[in-house]
């Protein structure tokens, strides 16, 4: 084995992870997944026209079912569902993703720092996150959108703002461990500054969890965002949002299930391709778990 | 002796407790010792006897919320490294002043590649404004040093055996060419040959690069073959101190010191048994009156139980024992 590796040229980390990450299936059908969902969204750009396709009502049109001449179907107010769930991909994705790094940049800050130095810093960060985290999550978005308002931008917030105590926690307990290993001792012996030990030694040793965690909260975060949208909190109609063509559908669910199922599926796909490439990651990210 | 030693390092008086749920841990009880340049000083003595913690006192790395030197002074080339703050230590760590972990296994850091550790000290050192590749250069350059093919510093440290990592690890310490290296048990995790290897590739490596190294260590036969001078420590003092030949074939011993000889198998000489140290270290949070020594000295007098003993000087050699006061030596311990 070493011979080989010899004669290898030198394959960079990230090459390296992307072999051990092709060879996970289920990571792969992750990532297949979620490449759909990024060209279909894509896709939408070019054949979709917000206007005419997304929220113009053709009421003849009405409660079609799917095949014909709409792919998915129509609405109750006429409006292509398969132009609808192509618009709503671009907002579910996006958020999902926007709300997750605003929080986990802002908690893995938090964690860090508060699992390297410990001690009263430690403290005092944890009990201000323990405030927040009294609070179940959802409670804490629905209170700020109800405080600010609806609207895609304050919904961002809220529930980046709700999240940041849950991931300040992943992080902090994930880097617990690794600072108390003796290579992070060995790195202070070459004086490393405290901020280079975080950032290269700590948090990569570290970083499997917390990518399990953010990507599996990606898919938390799409289904959490169609929730508010579906009790009437986040995106506001006429806006595809999934969450959203959830609750409009509701009502008709007896006759024309198509109008729920449709957007359901779309949200496990997204929720499932994030999950799937989380676990995949963590196990790419591990130089240790070799082949 | 001292006239003709240039001193890199002085410490005098060192005291270092731990604060435990309550409870105070004297893991340095004013130890003593003094470093030439160029020289190899072996710290000896038991688990547990503060041979780590002076370490890390000297490097500035005690556990900052428990660990803490309440006397005593550490002179680096006449400066004062209890009294320096954070920057000023880390200028010194990695560059001055070494320091090669216990256990190869757990002191490097699994995701980063090998290479790039040894490369961390020399970027973070770099006053000539040496460009990357002048530093991937010296980084060959020390794998070479240290018997590694250059090829494998792009691999990780999972992917090197025991001896190879501590390689590493001693690639990394020496990367900075420092003035003093402090090696905590460097061989104590590796198989026997690899030991010989990797102690005789440090002692080369300080020849070539005009090193000084505190070789902390309980096993004697590594005294014996790399140190210049001997410091026996026991409870968090020097008991005794000498030239590698005063330790090795001195006429007089401290107590303990013998006692770690008589522990020692011996290829030349036909025991039936060992004589071990009976008893165990006493309980650094309860240390015990006057000598630290007596409840398990074999030679232990009236005097021991009350009064610490002084310094005795013989010739090169200090021993702290009531045995060797103003009168000649009794005997007794001395073999």
């Amino acid at each position: 084995m070493k011979k080989q590796n010899e004669k290898k040229e030198h394959e960079s980390q990230l090459s390296m992870i992307w072999r051990r990450f092709y060879r996970n299936k289920s990571a792969m059908l992750g990532l297949g997944l979620l490449a759909f969902l990024i060209i279909a969204t894509l896709l939408g750009f070019f054949i979709v026209d917000y206007n005419t396709d997304v929220v113009g009502m053709d009421m003849a049109q009405r409660l079609q079912a799917p095949g014909g001449g709409h792919l998915f179907g129509t609405d109750q107010y006429g409006r292509d569902i398969f132009a609808r769930i192509l618009y709503g991909a671009r907002i579910s994705l996006t958020m999902g993703v926007v709300i997750i790094v605003i929080s986990f940049t802002i908690g893995g800050i938090i964690g860090s720092v508060s699992g390297y130095y410990g001690g009263f810093v430690d403290n005092i960060l944890m009990r201000i996150m323990d405030i927040f985290y009294a609070i179940p999550y959802n409670l804490f978005a629905i209170c700020i959108v109800a405080a600010l308002g609806s609207g895609m931008i304050n919904l961002v917030a809220a529930m980046s703002i709700a999240l940041i105590p849950m991931f300040s926690r992943v992080v902090r307990s994930a880097v617990l461990p690794v600072c108390s290993q003796e290579y992070i001792e060995s790195a202070r012996a070459c004086g490393t500054s405290d901020l280079r030990i975080i950032v290269k030694h700590v948090l990569p040793n570290a970083i499997g969890p917390i990518i399990v965690h953010a990507t599996l909260n990606i898919a938390d975060t799409i289904k959490a965002v169609a929730g508010l949208s579906f009790i009437g909190l986040g995106i506001a109609s006429p806006l595809p949002e999934w969450g959203a063509m959830l609750t409009e559908g509701k009502n008709y669910i007896r006759e024309y299930p198509y109008l729920v199922i449709i957007p359901g599926v779309a949200i496990m796909i997204a929720a499932m391709s994030f999950n799937l490439i989380g676990d995949g990651l963590r196990d790419a990210l591990d130089p240790r778990l070799k082949n | 002796m001292e006239e003709k030693r240039e001193i890199l390092l002085d410490i005098k008086n060192l005291e270092v407790t731990y604060q435990n749920d309550g409870e105070t841990v004297r893991a340095v009880n004013g130890l003593s010792l003094v470093l030439g340049k160029g020289e190899t000083l072996g710290l000896v003595g038991e688990t547990g006897a503060g041979k780590t913690t002076t370490a890390k006192s000297i490097m500035g790395l005690l556990p900052k919320k428990i660990g803490k030197c309440t006397g005593g002074s550490i002179l680096f080339e006449g400066q004062e490294l209890l009294s320096m703050d954070e920057k000023e230590l880390r200028s010194i760590r990695g560059e001055k002043i070494s320091m090669i972990f216990q256990d190869p296994m757990t002191s490097l850091n699994p995701v980063i590649p090998v290479g790039e550790q040894v490369a961390e000290a020399l970027e973070l050192h770099n006053h000539d404004g040496r460009t990357r590749e002048q530093i991937e250069a010296r980084v060959d350059e020390m794998f070479e040093l240290v018997g590694i093919p250059k090829a494998r510093k792009h691999e990780y440290p999972h992917q090197f055996s025991g001896g190879m990592k501590q390689r590493v690890v001693i690639a990394m310490a020496l990367a900075c060419n420092p003035e003093r290296l402090i090696a905590d048990e460097p061989t104590t995790a590796l198989d026997v040959t690899i030991q010989a290897q990797v102690l005789q590739m440090m002692t080369k490596l300080k020849e070539e690069m005009g090193t000084s190294m505190i070789m902390i260590t309980h096993d004697l036969g590594v005294v014996a073959e790399t140190c210049d001078y001997v410091d026996v420590v026991y409870a968090g003092e020097v008991v005794e101190s000498g030239t590698v030949e005063d330790i090795f074939e001195g006429k007089a011993h401290h107590p303990y010191t013998a006692g770690l000889f008589h522990s020692l198998p011996s290829m030349g000489k036909k025991k039936e048994r060992l004589t071990p140290i009976n008893g165990l270290m006493p309980d650094p949070a309860d240390l015990p009156e006057g000598c630290f020594f007596h409840p398990r000295c074999p030679g232990c007098m009236d005097i021991c139980k009350r009064k610490k003993p002084d310094d005795i000087r013989l010739g090169t050699q200090t021993i702290k024992c009531h045995l060797y006061g103003k009168e000649e030596p009794q005997g007794g311990c001395a073999d």
